[in-house]
């Protein structure tokens, strides 16, 4: 369990103070894949240094299963039971270990083997040389490279590196792993197997991940939960399915057209496309179904009973965690009675109504 | 040494001389350069730790740091020879010979040679430094496995250009009677009109700098891994 309390870190530049991570609480169960995405520049690169204290918060509490960590003006302590003690270097060094983080552009040392890489946390730990090598090995089966193991890091591909870069991450077993923008320097098939391999190591070991990215795609592929970070704030937070099924802000709702083919529709409007041009007696809506709903004909029955026509512009369907989410985007034609009874019929059986252009207004 | 006797007859005459001046200037050479070495790299290291977002800050170690080095840097070395004659004396006992030396020699060099390994350091990612310190390293580690393990090629390189320049010093030192080649060739070869000894001198100079910047270059080479030489060529 992680759980992160009021947490904030403002930077002090000389061209004024950035409020990098501002009041942030999460938490974050074990064994969960944790989504945090939003712009570069929302502070969820910092909040999650804060995680493993490379950047030290100025405020908050972090708990991270038995730890305590209490920030107070830029100071590092923990709780314990007789109060609050002030934390060193060395513990500071042990806590680090205790969290695996992989990075975006995978920071392996360029005059080191793989081998070399992997045994990098791992030497000077007071491990003997023989189980230092015994769990090089297992990492890179788990991570399925003991072919490469004694290559360096230029001969290998993006994704191989990223590889490495995990079982290095994960040689102390680490109950957590942060993933900063791991996916973001990778080819689409790269970051496919990447993505796979994590969840896998989730499923396998019950590590818990949390994973910042600027991609819906991403938190799509493998994320439980997600947070959505604006401007050092978290502004929205809950399950993938019901971020995607319901986004409250306008934010989330660009993240997830970016990561729809409903997205489309915004170019379509813009482009003042003959496709969603309407005249009087009709709307451009935009329907979500959600798992309950899905495979209910709803829509056809909305059309029967209430005489409406409708024609599709936009239609997607997508399994999330498991569930379906559907969505359309089409012009609803009929009588103006029929159009509000209509998308009411619709309202009151789970389907998420949007007009997006009303051709009486 | 017949051939010697032939081409280069003054020379020939003083070969003893050389021999020792020789001698003299690779003692300088070695003596001056190891402990110019050490020091270079540990002030080198102290400012890139130290400096503003270093892994251990400290504004008044990097800015007194910074000042010696800006210091000694700017005054040029024949001036820094005489100038440290008095320390020297008090230090060594002597300010003459190739005792004498060593300490105007290093004094010449660690500058400069700081500042070569502050750059050198100052060219491993930031994120490698990122991510040992994510996998728990301390001071120590990351001083050592991963910006002095990563610089090494970097680091022979400026070793080598500060080894060349730093034969150029010794042959400055013979101004305070040092000995070594430098000063073989102005007392023997110039203030005699032997030319064939001055001669001479130069090219056993350019056959050590020649020398020094191939085995820099091959270590270099080495010590980078293979592929990435490859990318780079």
């Amino acid at each position: 369990m992680i759980e992160i309390q009021n947490l904030s870190k403002t930077f002090h530049l000389k061209t004024g103070d950035v409020r990098a991570v501002q009041n942030v609480s999460l938490s974050i169960a074990d064994g969960q894949v944790y989504g945090i995405i939003g712009y570069s520049g929302a502070g969820k690169s910092t909040l999650v240094r804060c995680l493993n204290l490379l950047e030290v918060p100025d405020g908050g509490e972090i708990r991270i299963g038995a730890d305590q960590i209490v920030l107070q003006n830029g100071r590092i302590f923990r709780r314990d039971q007789g109060g609050l003690r002030r934390i060193g270097e060395r513990q500071l060094c042990a806590l680090r270990s205790g969290i695996g983080m992989i990075f975006q552009h995978f920071n392996l040392l360029d005059r080191s083997t793989v081998y070399e890489n992997i045994a990098y946390p791992l030497k000077y730990s007071g491990m003997k040389a023989g189980a230092v090598r015994e769990r090089v090995y297992e990492l890179l089966d788990l991570v399925d490279l003991r072919d490469k193991v004694n290559v360096y890091p230029a001969q290998l591909s993006g994704g191989q590196k990223q590889r490495v870069a995990i079982a290095r991450a994960l040689a102390n077993n680490p109950r957590v792993l942060l993933s900063d923008e791991a996916t973001s320097a990778l080819d689409p098939d790269a970051t496919e197997s990447i993505l796979a391999l994590l969840k896998d190591l989730n499923r396998k070991l019950g590590l818990t991940i949390v994973l910042i990215t600027h991609e819906m795609a991403v938190i799509k592929a493998v994320c439980d939960r997600v947070a959505v970070m604006e401007d050092g704030r978290v502004v929205e937070e809950g399950s993938v399915y019901e971020i995607f099924a319901h986004p409250q802000t306008g934010i989330t709702r660009r993240f997830v057209d970016s990561s729809s083919p409903l997205g489309k529709i915004d170019r379509l409007l813009e482009e003042q496309s003959p496709l969603v041009e309407i005249g009087p007696g009709q709307k451009l809506v935009k329907l979500i179904f959600r798992k309950e709903c899905v495979g209910e004909a709803i829509v056809t029955r909305a059309a029967r009973e209430f005489g409406l026509d409708f024609s599709i512009v936009l239609a997607n369907v997508e399994y999330l965690q498991g569930g379906p989410i559907g969505g359309l985007i089409g012009v609803v034609s009929g009588k103006k009675e029929d159009l509000k009874g209509g998308l009411r019929f619709l309202d009151e059986n789970h389907v998420t109504v949007e007009v997006l252009r009303d051709g009486d207004h | 040494m017949g051939i010697i006797e032939r081409y280069t007859p003054n020379l020939y005459n003083y070969f003893d001389r050389f021999l020792t001046s020789c001698s003299a200037t690779f003692e300088m050479f070695c003596k001056a350069g190891a402990i110019a070495f050490v020091i270079g790299l540990v002030l080198g290291v102290l400012l890139v730790v130290t400096r503003k977002g270093g892994i251990a800050r400290n504004p008044i170690l990097y800015q007194l740091t910074n000042a010696l080095v800006n210091v000694l840097r700017s005054i040029p070395f024949i001036i820094l020879l005489i100038f440290l004659i008095p320390l020297t004396r008090k230090v060594v006992g002597t300010a003459i010979g190739v005792r004498g030396a060593i300490l105007p020699l290093v004094a010449g060099t660690v500058p400069f040679y700081t500042r070569q390994v502050e750059v050198a350091l100052s060219g491993v990612e930031p994120g490698k430094v990122e991510a040992a310190r994510s996998m728990g390293s301390g001071l120590l580690g990351l001083i050592f496995r991963v910006y002095l393990h990563e610089a090494v090629p970097a680091l022979i390189r400026v070793t080598t250009v500060t080894a060349i320049s730093l034969i150029g010093l010794t042959t400055m030192a013979g101004a305070v009677g040092a000995g070594g080649i430098g000063s073989f060739a102005i007392n023997y070869g110039q203030n005699q009109n032997h030319q064939d000894i001055v001669n001479v001198c130069v090219v056993a100079l350019l056959l050590v700098v020649f020398a020094l910047q191939t085995i820099g270059n091959l270590l270099a080479k080495r010590t980078t891994n293979r592929a990435l030489i490859q990318r780079r060529h």
